[in-house]
């Protein structure tokens, strides 16, 4: 490999820069739907990083992902109907819900392998669905209106559009990093040998099972975050959230961006959505387009834009 | 002075099957002890017993004094019991030196650790350096497991071995598959760890059988018929029935 | 009581009509070991089929035949355009494609029939209650659906257990190498089983079709209790399917019917109907969550998968 510069870092290096520089492009143009939209895609980029975790370098896949869009979403959701806006106890509750159903799921869920594993994930985030969308409190399936966004000290203000894109942005970067040091700790090499051959792991003396539940658990908890966020975007929450066909885009962004590296997803949240933007554009029938598309990308470019771009898969 | 590794009677039966039958074998500290027999004798689930992958059903598994019979894999690998594999069973989509480092990584504590790059700890390359070192393959510890040659596979199982620094090796028909000039490599380094190591080897090539064995035990049916110096089961005339005879049938 | 009995008659229906989908799916994991998503497009596919030809035709047995038909024709076609070149690649490659073809099935249904939906009225011969036991009185139409469900599910058993083809079946779910090296032309055998898993799924599907719902999305929500059935059963396993269906239907239906009254013994009126949907739909997960304690594998689970 090319080392440093080679063409794919360097992508990364123009992206990274210029998510950082696009506000000051809306700045200049005016063009606020753009705003919104990459808030959007930074904020289910974190989403599809926390995947990324558990599927591209723990080799766990899980269809009900998105299920910790929906606890974290909720977590902040419910509270301001409650009347308690303060972030200081929403996105803490956000994220040990999220870490606590991860918890009891992944302890039920990793007991099985293959199709098993990947339909019982998916069914317990159904569950989830269900729970939520039957508690008409909450708003049911309508879903709920988030009249005031999460209230931390000042000078943070949730509402201004610019401050909140850069609040998702420093989250995302941080847990990209976050993300980066645990694949290659020790921790991650357990992840990855459990990914790569599970049953050789265990006779050479790693207990893999705790080490899988723990990655499961970091990965939901930084999912609810990205739910937490999700809820202050939309000043909406509902179930649909975390309908299952959600956990499915999570992992299609994942496999189109590659799922060999931490920042792979990044590029694929926003192929996608960029996607669905300029599809949408032609024909309100898109997903016909996408659909095949996607059937392509598993049959003759599984590397996803990574590959694409020249990053052979390493563990 | 007390054997390190003790069989008592030890029985499996798979379903109509016996795999085990009445297995005793007592390996003093630093003999190189070779399993021998025909197809189906039971060789391999032997080590699967002693190394924990499957419980035996009868009988007692002693090693450096303790009671393992019992003891999950992972406790018996940490008192000091390695195997390797018939069947390469590798990380290949890991590298060379990964696959060693992980085994070195699993007796090196607990791996709750998060933030340090696994990659530049020394006290995890070094060790498996060095394993590579003792069986050759060092110039290749960047490349991925999967683009080694099968003989390399084979180094890489004895080095994954190694690196769990065990006090005895059971070793699984290491020569499955090898060339000549392979084996003999594979023989040298045997003979090198035989210095330092306790090995239970099981395998089909006589030759080097015979080459490094101090101690040979022959099994049929999963029950021992013969166990002795290698020159007395190379005389001795029910082995040459049962097994010995049909191996120069084979090798011509 | 003649609710109770009302309640477990539909329950026992709709463990049926779940049935016939987790046999195809189940079918298909098991023999060609392809996780299919899209399976629950298949039942959608069914049930618009049903209320096109039928209001075409203007004849219900007409209609349902032909789309019966129609089903069949799209599974194979489906197989081999895009199921072929998938087996033997990692499970996750399975999830993508066939949640592409779930994209795919959806807009194109929306594109041919439009957002709305469709209904398909009861033929009138079949619109009328029966009694079935002295007081009681019973749809003619879900008692239709029971027996219909009860013989596909005897001549699955028959093709499965006593036919040759069914044997074939039942060795390439345990050991799919040697079925292939026994000389059987495994390319058809693979056809014909992903056939009759899309003809049970369009089955299914025109079945409920008057009773319940022709809509875009129908099958990703049905298709979740078919993947908890298969779970529950075990993979590859007929049977399983369709013990774990009978009984998935019967608690979901009389959980639903007479939980909250349960709960409402026990909890305030306002606590009770707040929770009652709720926990209502909890119960199937729970009772995964129970056999997956007990039995990783399933409870019928067929061969080594």
């Amino acid at each position: 490999m090319s080392g440093w510069l080679s063409a794919r870092n360097l992508a990364v290096i123009v992206l990274l820069a210029a998510l950082v520089l696009l506000p000051v492009y809306v700045e200049l143009t005016g063009n606020r739907f753009l705003l919104t939209l990459f808030t959007r895609i930074i904020i289910l980029a974190l989403a599809a990083v926390s995947l990324n975790l558990i599927l591209g370098y723990g080799g766990m896949m899980s269809f009900g992902h998105a299920v910790y869009l929906g606890i974290g979403g909720y977590a902040v959701g419910m509270l301001a109907h409650e009347g308690i806006y303060s972030g200081f106890v929403q996105w803490p509750l956000a994220l040990s819900a999220s870490a606590l159903f991860a918890l009891v799921i992944g302890a039920l869920s990793l007991r099985t392998r293959g199709v098993y594993f990947i339909m019982i994930t998916l069914a317990f985030a159904q569950m989830a669905y269900y729970v939520v969308a039957g508690l008409a409190r909450y708003g049911g399936d309508d879903g709920l209106t988030i009249y005031k966004r999460s209230q931390f000290f000042e000078p943070i203000n949730l509402s201004n559009k610019m401050q909140f894109y850069y609040i998702c942005l420093a989250l995302l970067y941080a847990s990209i990093y976050l993300v980066w040091r645990i694949v290659n700790s020790r921790f991650g090499m357990v992840i990855q040998g459990s990914r790569s051959n599970d049953t050789r792991m265990r006779a050479i003396g790693f207990p893999t099972f705790r080490y899988k539940l723990i990655c499961f658990v970091i990965a939901g908890t930084l999912c609810g975050l990205s739910g937490a966020l999700l809820a202050n975007h939309t000043d909406f929450v509902s179930p649909a959230m975390m309908y299952w066909t959600r956990s499915g885009d999570l992992i299609i962004m994942v496999v189109l961006g590659g799922m060999g590296s931490v920042i792979g997803p990044v590029f694929g949240a926003m192929a996608l959505l960029v996607l669905e933007e300029t599809l949408s554009g032609f024909t309100e029938y898109w997903q016909i387009i996408l659909g095949p598309l996607l059937l392509l990308v598993v049959l003759f470019a599984r590397g996803g834009i990574d590959g694409l771009l020249g990053k052979v898969r390493h563990a | 002075m007390p054997d390190l590794l003790q069989v008592e009677n030890l029985a499996k039966r798979f379903g109509g099957i016996v795999a085990t039958d009445d297995l005793s074998i007592a390996i003093p500290e630093g003999q190189l002890h070779a399993v021998i027999g025909p197809n189906g004798a039971g060789k391999t689930t032997l080590i699967a017993q002693l190394s924990g992958q499957y419980p035996p059903d009868s009988g007692r598994i002693g090693f450096a004094g303790s009671d393992i019979t019992a003891l999950p894999m992972p406790a018996r690998s940490a008192l000091g019991l390695a195997r390797s594999f018939q069947i390469t069973s590798l990380f290949l989509d890991l590298s060379v030196l990964d696959n060693v480092a992980l085994a070195v990584q699993a007796h090196a504590g607990h791996s709750f650790h998060f933030w340090r790059h696994a990659r530049r700890q020394r006290e995890l390359r070094d060790p498996a350096r060095a394993a590579l070192a003792r069986v050759g393959l060092n110039v290749r510890e960047n490349l991925p497991a999967s683009a080694l040659s099968h003989g390399e596979h084979r180094q890489l199982e004895l080095a994954m071995a190694l690196a769990s620094k065990p006090r005895m090796l059971l070793l699984d028909e290491p020569m499955a598959g090898l060339g000549p000039e392979e084996s003999a490599r594979m023989v040298a380094t045997l003979r090198e760890l035989k210095k330092e190591l306790t090995i239970l080897l099981v395998e089909h090539d006589m030759e080097a059988v015979f080459a490094l064995a101090d101690r040979i035990t022959v099994l049929v049916y999963g029950r021992v018929i013969a166990s002795g110096k290698p020159e007395e089961i190379r005389n001795n005339a029910q082995v040459r029935d049962a097994y010995l005879g049909e191996q120069e049938a084979v090798h011509g | 009581m003649t609710l109770f009995i009302e309640q477990c008659l539909n329950g026992l229906q709709f463990g049926l009509l779940l049935f016939m989908l987790a046999a195809g799916l189940t079918l298909v994991f098991g023999i060609m070991d392809l996780v299919n998503l899209a399976h629950g497009s298949l039942y959608m596919v069914g049930a618009y089929f049903a209320a096109t030809f039928t209001a075409w035709t203007g004849s219900f047995l007409l209609g349902v035949a032909i789309a019966l038909g129609g089903t069949l024709l799209v599974g194979m076609a489906v197989e081999v355009i895009v199921m072929r070149r998938l087996y033997g690649r990692d499970h996750l490659d399975h999830v993508l494609a066939t949640f592409g073809l779930i994209l795919f099935f959806d807009e194109t249904v929306r594109l041919i029939w439009g957002p709305a939906g469709l209904s398909l009225p009861l033929p009138s011969w079949l619109n009328a209650p029966v009694q079935i036991l002295p007081g009681v009185y019973y749809s003619a139409y879900k008692l239709s659906i029971i027996i219909v469900s009860l013989a596909v599910a005897a001549g699955l058993y028959f093709l499965v257990m006593r036919t040759r083809i069914g044997m074939l079946v039942r060795a390439g779910a345990s050991n799919r190498e040697m079925v292939g090296a026994l000389g059987v032309n495994i390319k058809l055998l693979y056809t014909l089983v992903f056939g009759l898993g899309a003809a049970l799924a369009g089955l299914a599907g025109l079945m409920q079709a008057p009773i319940l719902t022709v809509q875009i999305g129908m099958g990703e929500i049905i298709i979740i209790l078919a993947f908890v059935i298969t779970v529950i059963g075990g993979i590859g396993s007929i049977r399983g399917a369709f013990v774990a269906a009978i009984f998935i239907g019967v608690v979901d239906t009389l959980g639903r019917a007479f939980f909250p009254d349960l709960l409402r013994m026990v909890l305030s009126p306002a606590a009770a109907s707040t929770a009652a949907p709720a926990l209502s739909s909890m119960l199937i997960y729970l009772l995964m969550a129970i056999v997956l304690v007990l039995k990783p594998e399933g409870l019928f689970s067929a061969g080594n998968k």
